[in-house]
């Protein structure tokens, strides 16, 4: 018998948490295995957020920490400062990193931490049960939304690698999907030169994942694959937004 | 060595350096503003790292990762950022991780304002972050004494893995006074080694510095073996100072700046043949209740003497356990009462009595 996929070394043996149909999963072993890929699982901290991907400490088989809401990149800061070669990477919803945690966002790229951030924008605050998120799509429905986001209550939502692509210590900032295979390769290659940017010391680096989030969207795991590419990729194009070759503006 | 002139802010720095400490993140805020700039200044020579955070929440959090590691870290602030640091300080105490954090105090609610207070003491001396935490808390009354408190807080909070307070203010911040730098007795300190992140290197299992214990029976299990560590901390920890208390008819209890002021109150009121005593916590978690079991039958009434609206007084009244009637005397709001009207309080009180 030949092995055709083997689960990565980098991720434990501990079964996920998260719904069926949702992409965390998939995120996850992206990481995890970049990370053996690159050769550093035995150098990487990684930490959770406070989300649906709380339990990551469990889920990648490195050391971890759990960070209050929003402040990983604060403790991934901490981390990086003592300890430069390691490899630092946080994990975080849209609601820890773009509303709650924005101060820290913005700051760790205005200083050029070389830390890597993995941003899960699945549109929603899928771990309180479906709350409006700061990348909530104008017209969706949520529980704090029931009438759907609109522009003159809520404001329109926030596209975070446009932001952060006009801070000169980010270096390496892409959106990517996980909404098909080919789209989940390129993934894997945005989350590798990201944490390549980190390792050769270039700067911040963020890849924001289009993410589905089925229970909270009240749809089932194919229809919110189309609805992520409907809806979400238009209003947050995928793409590269700071390259670590690009010239310092 | 040598007694040198220094600023209580810089004294710590100082203190700090010496004490082993490397990573130090902090925000502006009077003060205490010379601690930061001090170890801008300095921290690179010692070669370690200063970083000023974008604000005292992730502060505290940058804290948090660098304890993480080990390493020997600390963060100050004063009221209004200290404010700010009780998420950090409650994931911190949750996490065990070993950290110094200096509060040098400001008068409050609110911005308040800039002069010294004490009006803090609630919020140390309770966790002040959310859940059931308490954390070991200094209250220097003297550069001399905030310098050779620094390495006794960070081999305590390495001892017990704790988070560690300095609870000073804008006066012993701001002073300037001779001081000396002692070698810290050395303490033996457990290894961090089956606990830090710092990479498993392939070679172990991941260690995880985690607050969440979602599951209640593991929850309060963790806050079981963790309740046994502070009661091991109040009964080896407590500090407190003696000051005349044979023969005296009132003790007067007070910290910090405000037991200066009491000490020259006491001074010239045993110059008009008064005998008054003064019981100094030197630590204000744990409270040091078994000094008041040293109070001699002399004593009829205790008074808390604060920079607060009266704190500390709770605490005074709980070691008292209605030993005695318990007074108080206090100024808020950044007043920083006069030996005078301490030793006019004292009077008062002993006249009304008769
Ligand atoms: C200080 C604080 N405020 C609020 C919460 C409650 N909370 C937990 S998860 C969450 C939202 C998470 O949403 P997101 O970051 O989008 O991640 P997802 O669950 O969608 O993966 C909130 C508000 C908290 N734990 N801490
Ligand atoms: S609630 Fe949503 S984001 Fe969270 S695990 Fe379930 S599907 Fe995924």
């Amino acid at each position: 018998m030949t092995t055709v996929q083997e689960k990565s070394r980098g991720l434990t043996g501990s079964e996920f948490s998260y719904c069926p149909g949702c992409t965390h999963g998939i995120i996850h072993r992206l990481v995890a295995e970049n990370l053996v890929e690159l050769g550093v699982l035995g150098q990487a901290i990684g930490i959770a957020p406070v989300g649906c991907a709380v339990f990551a400490y469990d889920f990648f088989n490195c050391d971890m920490l759990e960070a209050a809401h929003g402040r990983a990149p604060a403790v991934a800061t901490g981390i990086k400062r003592v300890l430069q070669d390691n490899v630092v990477f946080t994990y975080q919803g849209d609601g820890d990193l773009a509303a709650i945690g924005t101060a820290e966002t913005v700051h760790a790229a205005v200083r050029g931490e070389n830390i890597t951030i993995i941003f899960v924008n699945n549109a929603i605050y899928g771990m309180t049960g479906g709350q409006m998120a700061p990348t909530t799509l104008l017209g969706q429905k949520s529980t704090t939304t029931p009438a759907g986001r609109s522009r003159e209550t809520q404001g329109a939502p926030i596209r975070v690698c446009e932001m952060l692509a006009t801070i000169p210590g980010a270096a390496s900032i892409a959106r990517v999907s996980v909404d098909s295979p080919a789209n989940v390769r390129k993934a894997k290659k945005a989350i590798k030169t990201a944490f390549e940017t980190q390792i050769a010391k270039k700067g911040f680096s963020l890849v924001e994942v289009l993410s589905t989030c089925p229970t909270n969207w009240g749809l089932n795991p194919v229809e919110s694959l189309s609805w992520l590419r409907t809806n979400m990729m238009p209003y947050y194009p995928l793409g590269t937004f700071r390259s670590p070759d690009e010239e310092a503006k | 060595m040598a007694k040198v002139l220094m600023k209580g802010n810089e004294a710590l720095g100082a203190a700090a350096i010496k004490a082993g400490c490397r990573y130090f993140f902090g925000y502006p805020i009077t003060p205490q503003n010379e601690v930061p700039e001090y170890m801008a200044r300095e921290m690179p020579k010692a070669g370690g790292v200063f970083v000023q955070a974008e604000s005292e929440v992730a502060a505290i959090n940058m804290v948090y990762g660098a304890a993480s590691t080990g390493a020997r870290v600390m963060t100050s602030s004063s009221s209004p950022g200290i404010s700010l640091k009780q998420e950090g300080l409650s994931y911190i105490a949750a996490a065990e991780l070993p950290c110094l954090i200096v509060n040098m105090m400001r008068s409050g609610p609110g911005l308040g304002g800039i002069q010294p207070s004490q009006a803090d003491y609630f919020q140390a001396t309770r966790g002040g972050g959310n859940g059931d935490y308490y954390m070991p808390v200094f209250a220097p009354a003297s550069v001399q004494e905030l310098v050779d408190l620094v390495p006794l807080s960070f081999d305590l909070a390495d001892e017990y893995r704790t988070p560690v307070m300095i609870l000073g203010d804008g006066m012993i911040g701001q002073i300037m006074e001779s001081v000396e730098f002692h070698e810290a007795p050395p303490r033996p300190l457990p290894s961090k080694e089956d606990w830090i992140t710092v990479g498993t290197g392939e070679k172990r299992s991941p260690h995880i510095v985690n607050t969440l214990r979602i599951v209640p029976e593991v929850l309060e299990k963790f806050l079981n073996g963790y309740f046994n560590k502070l009661e091991t901390i109040k009964q080896k920890e407590c500090r407190w100072e003696e000051y005349g208390l044979e023969g005296a008819e009132i003790v007067l209890v007070a910290y910090g700046t405000t037991s200066r002021i009491v000490k020259s109150a006491l001074a010239s009121l045993a110059g008009e043949g008064i005998k008054a005593g003064l019981i100094r916590p030197i630590t204000l978690w744990p409270y040091p209740q078994r000094a008041f079991d040293r109070i001699p039958p002399s004593a009829k009434a205790l008074m808390s003497v604060e920079m607060s609206a009266g704190q500390m007084l709770d605490d005074v009244k709980i070691a008292s356990a209605g030993r005695w009637p318990v007074h108080f005397f206090g100024r808020s709001g950044g007043m920083v009462p006069t030996p005078g009207e301490v030793a006019g309080a004292v009077k008062q009180l002993l006249g009304d009595r008769e």
